[in-house]
């Protein structure tokens, strides 16, 4: 496949060099995806007829204005698109096209952007690897044997395999930057509240997180200032003035300081992973940056904190798919209980049933102060650890994952394995601050490794600034699958 | 109760809170809209859908909580109440469980011997459920969401009455108060206020609680006061029989005046409480309390005792005014135009108040002005019209709200205190009831008022009676 998306910049020029009407230029876009994705499965349906009928508005002249106009945006199946299948990979949401838009989708709408719905996940959000889907595992266009990544893999395979110029996908504990690093793309994860979740179907409220992902930072950096922004249709969005990212391209970083947090660096990440970032750091500090050591003592319990407050909250708002409003009921039901149990056993896969078990049980009573209140006071422990870091530094290098893109059912029998995937991303969410995860070259078996780069809250000039900087001076964002051509 | 039991009642009750939107999204609360037709994905509990408060639903609530002379909680939170029932698109009700946005409160009832007061433990917000209509179909029931995310306030009160009847007059105290705010319509029929009561008895003397029943389905204050006293017997029979009254939820059956289990506490369920992280916790600004209590009407008790002493009502009397705002309100008005104290009593009592019944309305339905009513009492008592004429005035103004000054010249109400008409009239009057006349000339004085009338009959009742009275006799003496 021709890399003619691997940049808004590049797209331009094709668009220029290869004029089309709208409606030929849909049908190119459509039929891309669809010959790629019959290997990747970076969608769960390709809805041709919202091609067709958005076609002349996104791709009109007058829109080649606006930095996102007419350019193809692939969207995560969990974020609500009017009248196009939003199913969050879940049999229980089959057939479910939401009556309204998400915020960011009409921001999108607004600037123009060719809106392409239904990118593949895990099931409800709730995996590390696209395997929980309950449309099929999206693949890793690196390597077809390998996971991209989750939960929003279908956005990271998309982005990476030049099916589409940028993405949207959400992160709870990680699902934007781990499929990211695992697929050598750019992805930001942006502070709490800084981007709606109006339309965002919820995993965990308090944690997730609409964010982009791009070959690219700058590209990264345009999507994050299209949907930033406060609404008033969520409470959780805060009224700060959005910066214009963009402007904080192209800046050097001397200077800046960047800590690198002893605890991210022990056991349990793979040699070519440490290598890599290593090398990464070694890169930061010849552009001029500052790298200090910091502590983050309380990082060690994150994992264990997430996996009761996150399945808490799912837990509850999991709750409201009972087969009785809309998504999948079981018709052979006998009672209304009969329903609920049927639609519910049928309607979920197990990582989502596993989910609400474990988070209904952090929740009940005798159990809640335990769990529950605990996890709470140990998330306020590590926001409080990010603080007092990001009182000496202004950003924190981590690896985004531990290891490199695993083979396809190498952890799905162990969950506890699958979940350390995460361990260094779920920290930023349970701080609520920005976190970023940018190409830094690759393993030993030749799939990507990503770094992590974290700041605190509402500071995300600085993540752009540096990602950029490193970006620019290293070039890694330039190696791309093999399916690629020139 | 005559017994060796003591009955400990306490109540939870539910207000509607009349906000013209819904508490977590811009949908109508209209009472009686077609099905569904008041609904958003916020409501409907879509996927992706969030909830953002109604700050005037939040303001009631306070307005509310001040009146009931509650403590204010510093912060706003709300919780989610999870449990399963299919008018709950959600499956989770958005609540408040450990912050209530009040607490520590009080109702004082009067009735009694002295005052009594009972505590209000706390009060807080949520959202309502919708209603399932279960007659539509044989097969299946169905779902009307309209009402679905009302605001509602639960107040919960101390388990501190000790009577059926004391539980009555909370009830109407509480009502009476909250309607005075202007914040809920508190009509039970239509749902917008719901109580459900919790009872037990215990051995005078006795400290600890007895095993507590909770009453549902109570759907008028009677039916409260009813389903208690039943209960209160059952609880006593169980007692004297030696038995245990068993911890559970009954509900009231209306028809056959029982109450009949419903679930026993060993099946509670476990609503898993926690934070609603959809809602951001805020603070209460005090300078936003203190600008609703200075908001605040004066509330009935303090209106009764003002009207006790600025008007010399006697206590009944006051009740009477205060029992809702409007009729308060319309007394003071008429009294600023007339200030015949007892005269406008009367009227309200009498006249007014049985126009009001007539009509299944309130003051405001009516186009009764208080200069209207001030000035039918103000031609009365000068005789310009009759009491008789007076009630017929009143009749056409509060339908019509022409002037009444339009209206007695109109229909030629204005009585006749021309003494030259009157005399021809009572001349004519005699002479066609010669028994009467006898029967007066002879001593039987109350023949006159027989007279009185007929000459009434005769000017259609525009005769000054008093002045007929007088020529009558007069004639009749000569």
């Amino acid at each position: 496949m021709k890399d003619i998306f691997k940049s808004i910049e590049a797209y331009r020029l094709w668009e220029k060099e290869e004029p089309r009407s709208p409606e030929d230029k849909a049908s190119f876009i459509a039929d891309r995806i669809d010959v790629s994705d019959r290997d990747l499965n970076a969608f769960i349906t390709l809805d041709r007829e919202a091609f067709s009928r958005k076609a002349k508005a996104a791709f009109s002249p007058e829109r080649r204005k606006s930095p996102l106009g007419g350019v193809p945006v692939a969207v995560k199946s969990n974020i609500c698109v009017e009248g196009e299948l939003t199913t969050c990979a879940s049999r229980m949401l089959e057939g479910f096209r939401p009556p309204y838009n998400a915020t960011v989708i009409e921001k999108l709408d607004h600037e123009g952007a060719f809106v392409i719905s239904g990118a593949n996940m895990d099931e409800f959000a709730f995996g590390s690897s696209c395997e929980t889907s309950a449309y099929g595992p999206s693949r890793n266009p690196w390597d077809e044997d390998r996971i991209p990544g989750g939960s929003s893999g279908g956005s990271a395979v998309a982005v990476s395999s030049g099916q589409v110029v940028c993405a949207l996908g959400s992160d709870t504990g990680g699902s934007i930057r781990q499929p990211a690093s695992l697929c050598g793309v750019v992805g930001f994860k942006p502070t709490y509240g800084r981007v709606s979740r109006y339309g965002l179907i919820a995993f965990a409220s308090s944690l997730d997180q609409i964010g982009p992902l791009a070959r690219n930072v700058t590209d990264c950096a345009t999507l994050l200032k299209a949907i930033s922004g406060y609404d008033e249709k969520d409470s959780t969005s805060v009224n700060i003035e959005v910066p214009d990212y963009c402007a904080s391209l192209g800046m050097d970083i001397k200077g800046m300081k960047v800590g690198m947090p002893s605890e991210y660096f022990q056991e349990g990440i793979d040699g070519d992973v440490q290598e890599r970032l290593r090398e990464a750091v070694k890169a930061l500090e010849e552009l001029g940056a500052e790298i200090l050591e910091v502590s983050l003592p309380h990082t060690r319990y994150a994992v264990s904190c997430y996996y009761i407050i996150g399945p808490a909250e799912a837990s509850s708002n999991l709750g409201r798919y009972d087969g009785v409003h809309y998504g999948y009921r079981d018709e052979e039901a006998r009672d209304m209980i009969d329903m609920y149990v049927r639609s519910r056993t049928e309607g979920f896969g197990d990582e989502a049933k596993r989910r609400i078990i474990l988070g209904t049980y952090a929740l009940s009573s005798g159990y809640y102060e335990a769990y529950y209140l605990k996890a709470l006071k140990v998330r306020t422990c590590i926001a409080e650890d990010f603080r007092k870091a990001f009182e000496v530094c202004d950003a924190i290098v981590t690896p985004t994952s531990p290891t490199t893109a695993f083979r396809i059912g190498e952890k799905s029998n162990d969950p506890l394995k699958m979940y350390l995937s995460d361990i260094f991303t779920i920290p930023a969410n349970l701080a609520g601050i920005p976190a970023v995860s940018i190409p830094c070259g690759l393993g030993d078996n030749g799939m990507p490794v990503g770094m992590q780069l974290m700041a605190a809250p509402f500071a995300e000039e600085k993540l752009i600034r540096i990602a950029h900087a490193f970006e620019r001076n290293t070039g890694f964002h330039e190696l791309k699958p093999g399916t690629i051509e020139d | 109760m005559g017994s060796k039991y003591e009955t400990v009642i306490g109540l939870e009750v539910h207000v509607q809170l009349a906000t013209r939107t819904k508490i977590f999204c811009g949908c109508s609360t209209k009472f009686g809209a077609d099905p569904n037709t008041q609904v958003c994905p916020v409501c409907l509990g879509l996927p992706g859908s969030l909830p953002v408060l109604n700050k005037r639903a939040f303001e009631y609530a306070i307005k509310v909580a001040l009146a009931l002379e509650c403590d204010i909680q510093g912060t706003v939170k709300f919780d989610r109440k999870n449990y399963y029932y299919p008018d709950l698109p959600k499956n989770y009700q958005i609540s408040q469980f450990d912050m209530p946005i009040a607490y520590n409160g009080r109702v004082v009832l009067t009735s009694g011997d002295g005052e009594r007061a009972i505590g209000i433990t706390r009060a807080h917000m949520e959202e309502d459920a919708g209603k399932l209509l279960h007659d539509q179909d044989p097969a299946s029931s169905f779902i009307d969401l309209n009402r679905t995310g009302t605001p509602l306030l639960e107040i919960v009160s101390e388990p501190d009455m000790r009577s059926p009847s004391e539980a009555y007059e909370y009830l109407k105290i509480l009502k009476q108060t909250i309607k005075y705010l202007d914040v809920s319509d508190c009509n039970m029929e239509e749902g917008s206020l719901r109580c459900d009561a919790n009872i037990s008895l215990r051995t005078k003397g006795s400290k600890a609680l007895g095993s507590k029943v909770e009453i549902k389905n109570l759907n008028s204050f009677k039916a409260v006061r009813d389903a208690l006293l039943y209960e209160q017997e059952r609880q006593e029979d169980l007692l004297e029989e030696g038995g245990a009254v068993k911890q559970e939820t009954r509900l009231w059956d209306e028809n056959n005046a029982v109450t009949l289990s419903m679930r026993s506490k060993e099946e509670a369920q476990d609503y898993r409480y926690f934070p609603e992280p959809d809602l951001v916790p805020f603070e209460v600004g005090r300078e936003v309390v203190e600008r609703i209590r200075s908001e605040l009407p004066e509330l009935p008790s303090a209106k009764k005792s003002r009207f006790i002493e600025c008007y010399g009502l006697d206590a009944g009397d006051a009740e009477l005014l205060v029992s809702e705002r409007p009729v308060a309100c319309f007394f003071e008005a008429v009294l600023e135009e007339c200030d015949d104290v007892r005269s406008v009593l009367n009227w309200i009592k009498g006249e007014v108040l049985k126009h009001l019944k007539e009509h299944q309305a309130g003051l405001d339905a009516l186009k009764l002005t208080p200069s209207g009513l001030a000035s039918i009492i103000t031609m009365t008592a000068s005789g310009k019209i009759s009491g008789l004429a007076a009630k017929e005035v009143l009749k056409d103004h509060l339908v019509s709200g022409r002037l009444p000054s339009e209206i007695v010249k109109e229909k030629g109400l204005e009585q006749v205190s021309d003494t030259a008409e009157l005399d021809a009239v009572a001349a004519r009057v005699i002479e066609d009831n010669p028994k009467s006349a006898g029967d007066y000339r002879s001593g039987k004085k109350n023949a006159l008022s027989f007279l009185i009338g007929q000459v009434m009959r005769e000017t259609k009742g525009k005769a000054n009676p008093k002045l007929a009275g007088e020529i009558l006799s007069k004639k009749l003496s000569e």
